[in-house]
């Protein structure tokens, strides 16, 4: 964390070019100033006690203990991971039909993810509620053929899941699209001709093959839907137990504000955040060397 | 079902994945028909489609002068982020690259943790360090524009880093030296202008991205600042059929900026690779090494919105 701090003095020792460092001044004053402080600001408070008189462990210990912050990881964690399973899923299969298409509609057809991919957060949650809200077009639908027992409700959990699932797959999909580039046409040849079936391929060539990849998109996933908070705050404002809604309450809600405790359940969250993407780019410097040596 | 469709021939197959994509596409498209047709209805209220049409809808959004200031807001917050951000960002990946090629390390690193944070998380720390004491700026744009410097960081750093690594900036440099250009004329006439087509890409991607943020905006600057993402929220509540309005008119905007930055963006990919088709192997490479860099915007665009 203090690597920035001597940004701008290091080169005065090692190099010659003193005048060309002065012109980094301006970007570490920035990066010191909004990125660097406030996360070392965020640690230090989250091991202050209520009264910040002393420091202590205390927050910590009521993050992990008290049953309803408990669940509020443990909700996150669960639709983080269920979104996640379905958004991988479909754009499994989404992915490679992509790779099968002709040229020009593969380009069509991944301009339309990408913009669907900016329709998140905010105007998402307003769309669902136009369509599964209360008088929403296929609740109304529903009704009308009186099968309102299956029209779900989106204020609840599994609302919440099918929101979360919709900005989950255009993403998954942008993100697999390139790994199936990693199977050549040519082994599935050489596999037929050794009398391996698309079963077989799949099995022991191509899922191997793409696996670190998978895992390394399922991350990106599991880690977007963990720090989402837009799109369930504009659905129900603070009503659902989640991590970010929580921390963001804690901080700026309207009632009591316990920055203490909030910056502690953040500071969890950024260390979940940051041990998924590490384990991400693991996977993906072992993907890389493997496509170099092979 | 994928591989039981394999073999019974390429026509088939071709129409089970066109299958698939059409099934998805009406899935990823509905929420954006439902919004349109929302704010294109005039009376709606137990019926499957509106009962009556009407463009009134967008003419009140062209009249309602808090949606005009809300979007000026957007523009000027996301406007001076970006400036500052391009002055700044630009200078000090260039001077890293080519003269202190030892700390990209250290660059590369404070231009990833962004990912690491989500938004949430990053506004408790900027709440904390600045609501009081000497820098007490909280609630202010100012604020708001550093946070945003710092959201918008990966993009910018990867886009001017990539730029330099397409057109191999060291040799560049020497090169240009060599033939008796200074320092900075070196930057200023070769260096700068190879730059411009990853920071365009990088510019729009971030413009897409802080005009759709929310977060950051909603924590920091909340009700003295009314961005055109609040006014939305804010708005559902009263008139579904204005925001559904100004929903579309948002996404149209940032359609537009998307389409221009993948254009924008397959040409600056495609640009240097001549020999890609009768080198299968390197051409998958590059491939390979070019379309995560496409994904990227995907990511990262997905990232900024959500977190």
């Amino acid at each position: 964390m203090s690597q920035p701090l001597t940004l701008a003095k290091k080169p005065a020792r090692r190099f010659r070019f003193k005048p060309v460092a002065l012109a980094l001044i301006p970007f570490a004053a920035l990066i010191v100033a909004f990125e660097v402080l406030p996360l070392i600001y965020l640690v230090m408070t989250s091991l202050l006690s209520d009264d910040e008189t002393h420091y202590t462990l205390a927050q910590y210990a009521t993050a992990l203990t008290s049953p309803y912050y408990l669940k509020a990881i443990t909700n996150s964690v669960t639709i983080s991971l269920g979104s996640s399973v379905i958004g991988l899923v479909v754009s499994l299969f989404a992915a490679y039909s992509l790779t099968k298409l002709s040229g020009a509609a593969r380009e069509r057809l991944l301009t339309i993810s990408n913009m669907s991919s900016n329709f998140a957060g905010v105007p998402l949650a307003f769309a669902y509620i136009i369509l599964l809200g209360n008088n929403g077009i296929f609740t109304i639908l529903l009704d009308s053929w009186g099968l309102d027992a299956f029209s779900p409700d989106l204020y609840s959990w599994t609302g919440l899941m099918l929101v979360y699932v919709y900005f989950q797959i255009p993403l998954a999909t942008l993100l697999l699209y390139p790994v199936y580039f990693g199977i050549s046409e040519q082994w599935k040849e050489a596999a037929a001709l050794l009398g391996a079936g698309s079963f077989a391929f799949w099995r022991k060539i191509g899922l191997p093959v793409i696996l670190p990849g998978l895992a390394g998109t399922f991350i990106i996933l599991f880690a977007n839907s963990m720090g989402a908070y837009a799109t369930a705050y504009a659905l129900v404002g603070g009503n659902f137990n989640l991590l970010a809604i929580r921390i963001g309450s804690l901080v700026a809600g309207d009632v009591v504000t316990k920055p203490q405790l909030g910056s502690a359940l953040a500071v969890l969250l950024g260390l979940m955040m940051m041990a998924a993407l590490a384990v991400n780019a693991r996977l993906m410097r072992g993907l890389r060397k493997e496509q170099t040596n092979g | 079902m994928l591989k039981s469709n394999k073999p019974r021939g390429r026509r088939s197959a071709g129409r089970f994945h066109r299958i698939v994509w059409a099934i998805l596409i009406i899935y990823l498209v509905l929420p954006l028909v439902a919004t349109l047709l929302y704010a294109l209805a005039g009376n709606w209220q137990t019926t499957i489609l509106p009962e009556s049409w009407t463009l009134k809808w967008f003419q009140d959004l062209l009249h309602d002068s808090r949606f005009t200031e809300a979007f000026v807001r957007s523009i000027v917050v996301c406007g001076i982020s970006l400036i500052v951000s391009t002055a700044v960002m630009v200078p000090t990946v260039i001077i890293v690259v080519l003269e202190f090629p030892k700390w990209e390390k250290v660059l590369n690193m404070l231009a990833l943790i962004p990912y690491a944070v989500p938004g949430v998380v990053a506004a408790v720390g900027l709440i904390r360090l600045y609501s009081s004491g000497p820098l007490a700026i909280s609630g202010t744009i100012w604020l708001l524009c550093g946070a945003y410097f710092v959201v918008v960081l990966p993009f910018m750093y990867q886009g001017i880093r990539n730029s330099l690594r397409s057109v191999n900036a060291v040799m560049l440099q020497d090169a240009a030296m060599l033939l008796g250009a200074g320092r900075w004329q070196a930057f200023r006439y070769v260096l700068l202008p190879n730059v411009m087509p990853g920071l365009t890409v990088s510019l729009l991607l971030s413009f897409a991205v802080l005009f759709g943020e929310f977060v950051l905006a909603n924590l920091l600057v909340g009700g003295q600042y009314e961005t055109i993402q609040i006014y939305l929220y804010r708005r559902q509540g009263e008139s579904g059929h204005l925001s559904s309005a100004v929903s579309i008119t948002y996404f149209v905007l940032v359609a537009i900026i998307s389409g221009v930055m993948l254009r924008l963006g397959k040409r600056v990919l495609n640009a240097p690779s001549p020999a890609d088709d009768d080198k299968p192997a390197t051409g998958n490479k590059k491939g390979r090494g070019a379309s995560p860099g496409t994904a990227a915007p995907g990511i990262t665009l997905q990232g900024g919105q959500e977190s």
